[in-house]
């Protein structure tokens, strides 16, 4: 039918819509061109710079590393310095058993507190949800809140409350609930609370906003078909909120493996996490190719999982339809 | 033999007094804050019956329905099911299955896990729950879809699956709130048959709430008017329509024109009543209201005789001017303004495609109607 209608009004008329849809194309692609602009200004440019600097040697030099590839001795310096870039960085990495410790605390200590700060954020985020409408704004607010003052003051101000004659240790030997003063303070513990609470918006807020859109004539259904209330919670409430729990352990698990203010301010000084390395490997030992191979390999333990996992949801997603 | 309305009902355990009643409420109120949705209300509904609650929106009706599932507690009264109090019965040990009105289908299951879910909770066996599963699946002519998640059905279907799970468990009684109100019109009357052939095989209490007359005139064996949390009138269809008992339930209920007037002289079974305006009519089925007293008279439109000429031999005969006509197909509607200023609707069954006596905009014409086509409302 297309085809009768172009030879029959030439190329004029046929050309016309093309090129409007050519224009539309151009449109719609520059709207799409403008966050990928940002990925590889911002992430990729970034990346492929620190990835630079891992394959390079440390040297006591400005900037301390070499080769440091520029044009200076022309093309052929370029590729000279290309030549003396290796992988030695990261054969060290597997040789100190410090750096494989130290991913693996972090990891432990990140999904630990990511299953913490659900066990925390899950029920804050359900009150929200079942909260009568007017008031939900303001419980809104209150969790973001602690947005409005610095996260590093509000780390800070935590080592008053857990330290041995802080906050908490008073007021616990005032109510003789304990005889002396618990060590909370730069252990594992204090990890924990910093985490969590440092963290607990980024949960509750996904998870509130798949709570909140859950019809609950549906729970109503469930209890009417028999199901007792904790069971239609296992079966109804939490299935259905699961986008929610995935997007907050993600958005808890991520920035916790890398945290460094936390471990640094409330851990103490023996704690293993990998982002402490990384920073005193960069600014204490200034061995910049070093730490770069441990961002990249970070990097590449946290995105792999996520794009295996997003790949998988959306396979699922294709086969429902 | 005479019965009011065209079908004769041959179950009707309402009029047998040794009867015993299903679910009972008895002067059940329920308070939120300070509204009062249900008041002091009392209802007995029968075993087997298709009983409907009608109403306006906000009159309560969906609060009657959900006191019987459990969802809400009565704030004084009781309600009994089968002899039985439910005072403090959760309802997942109710023997009482709803299906709502958004039909609440668990959005993560396919149908036929919907379907089982009930089953699963009473603890039934994996191979008998298949075999019910199957069997609604085949009830609700879903077969193909059991896979299918909700989100890829239609409103229809949807509906049909809310359907096959609120009955997959064989409850006592089965509630449905407003079950055809999302569906388009053509589907809602297809529906209601089917709806009603499923209660006679089940052999199940049905108690539908709705805010559809027309629905609850086809389905029901029973209707509740209900008003601000009170009953107005509970009786079949028929009666409800051709004998309101107040002008509430009248003017609710179908179209009609109220004669507004005074008791001018009593016989033995006729009244004679002086209209406001003057006009006189005589009517039959009067109550035992004095001469002098206020009075209506209501008369449905279809009831109502339009002619150009004055009937002969016409008890009540009133004069007036055609107002408006409306031709819809199957019937006529005719608005005739009176002389003394009063309009009355009036609607022609079109039994035949030629007329002898047409009307047009502004004829005089005459309005007659027999002494027993209404009733006389005091209330």
């Amino acid at each position: 039918m297309s085809n009768i209608a172009i030879t029959d009004a030439g190329p004029s008329t046929a050309a016309k819509p093309l090129l409007t849809r050519l224009g539309a194309g151009f449109v719609s692609r520059l709207v799409i061109i403008v966050p990928y602009l940002w990925l590889l200004f911002f992430f990729f440019i970034p990346f492929i710079i620190v990835f630079k600097i891992s394959l390079s040697q440390s040297a006591i030099a400005m900037p301390p590393y070499t080769p440091v590839l520029d044009f200076t001795d022309g093309i052929s310096g370029f590729f000279a310095g290309f030549r003396e870039l290796s992988f030695d960085n990261y054969v060290w990495l597997t040789q100190d058993a410090l750096y494989f410790k130290a991913y693996v605390t972090s990891v432990i200590i990140a999904a630990v507190s990511t299953i913490l700060t659900l066990l925390v954020g899950f029920p804050i985020a359900y009150g929200m949800a079942r909260a009568p409408a007017t008031i939900r704004p303001t419980l809104l607010m209150l969790v973001i809140l602690p947005f409005w003052t610095s996260f590093l003051i509000r780390v800070y101000a935590w080592i008053g409350i857990l330290k041995p004659e802080g906050l908490l240790n008073q007021l616990l030997l005032s109510l003789h609930i304990i005889n002396q003063p618990l060590i909370i303070l730069n252990t594992y513990t204090a990890i924990f609370i910093g985490i969590v609470y440092s963290y607990l918006p980024f949960m509750v807020l996904p998870l509130y906003s798949s709570l909140e859109k859950m019809d609950y004539s549906l729970i109503e259904a469930a209890k009417d078909l028999g199901c007792p209330p904790t069971a239609a919670f296992w079966k109804i409430t939490f299935p259905l909120s699961l986008p929610g729990v995935i997007a907050g352990c993600l958005l808890v698990f991520i920035p916790a493996v890398g945290e460094f203010v936390i471990p640094d301010l409330l851990g103490g000084s023996q704690t293993l996490m990998i982002g402490k390395t990384l920073w005193n490997e960069f600014f204490a030992n200034r061995d910049w190719p070093v730490s770069s191979a441990v961002a990249v390999i970070l990097l590449l333990l946290l995105i792999v999982p996520i794009m295996l996992f997003q790949q998988a949801q959306a396979r699922a997603q294709e086969q429902d339809k | 033999m005479k019965s009011l309305g065209s079908i004769r009902r041959d179950f009707a355990p309402w009029n047998d007094p040794n009867a015993k009643p299903y679910i009972q409420f008895e002067n059940v109120t329920k308070k939120f804050g300070e509204f009062t949705a249900v008041n002091n209300l009392s209802l007995t509904i029968f075993e087997r019956e298709f009983f409907a609650l009608l109403g306006a929106s906000g009159c309560g009706k969906s609060t009657l329905l959900r006191m019987l599932a459990g969802f809400e507690e009565p704030t004084a009264g009781r309600i009994l099911l089968d002899g039985q109090d439910l005072r403090g019965i959760p309802p997942y040990r109710r023997p009482v299955n709803m299906m709502f009105q958004s039909y609440a289908l668990f959005p993560h299951m396919s149908v036929e896990k919907n379907i089982a879910f009930g089953l699963k909770q009473e603890g039934m066996p994996a191979p008998d729950i298949e075999k019910r599963v199957a069997e609604m699946l085949k009830l609700v002519k879903l077969e193909q879809f059991a896979k299918r998640k909700p989100h890829q059905l239609s409103g229809g279907q949807r509906q049909r699956v809310a359907l096959a799970r609120s009955v997959a468990k064989r409850p006592k009684v089965l509630l449905l709130d407003e079950p055809l109100g999302a569906l388009d019109k053509k589907l809602r009357e297809e529906t209601q048959f089917e709806l009603m052939d499923l209660q006679q095989n089940l052999g199940l209490t049905f108690v539908v709430v709705t805010h559809d007359q027309e629905e609850a005139m086809t389905m029901a064996d029973r209707i509740a008017i209900i008003d601000k949390g009170e009953v107005m009138q509970v009786a079949t269809p028929a009666e409800v329509y051709e004998a309101p008992s107040s002008r509430f339930v009248a003017h609710f209920v179908g179209n009609v024109n109220m004669f507004e007037g005074k008791v001018a002289e009593r016989a033995a079974n006729t009244t004679r009543i002086t209209g406001t305006t003057g006009a006189q009519i005589v009517v039959e089925n009067s109550t035992d209201s004095k001469a002098g007293s206020d009075i209506v008279f209501a008369i449905r439109p279809e009831k109502i005789k339009v002619t150009s000429k004055k009937p002969a031999d016409a008890v009540n005969a009133l004069e007036g001017e055609v107002y408006d006509v409306a031709y819809l197909g199957d019937m006529t509607v005719y608005h005739i303004r009176l002389d003394d200023g009063q309009i009355i609707r009036a609607s022609a069954l079109n039994a035949a495609r030629v007329t002898e006596d047409p009307l047009t905009w502004n004829d005089r014409a005459w309005v007659s109607f027999r002494p027993d086509a209404g009733v006389v409302l005091t209330r």
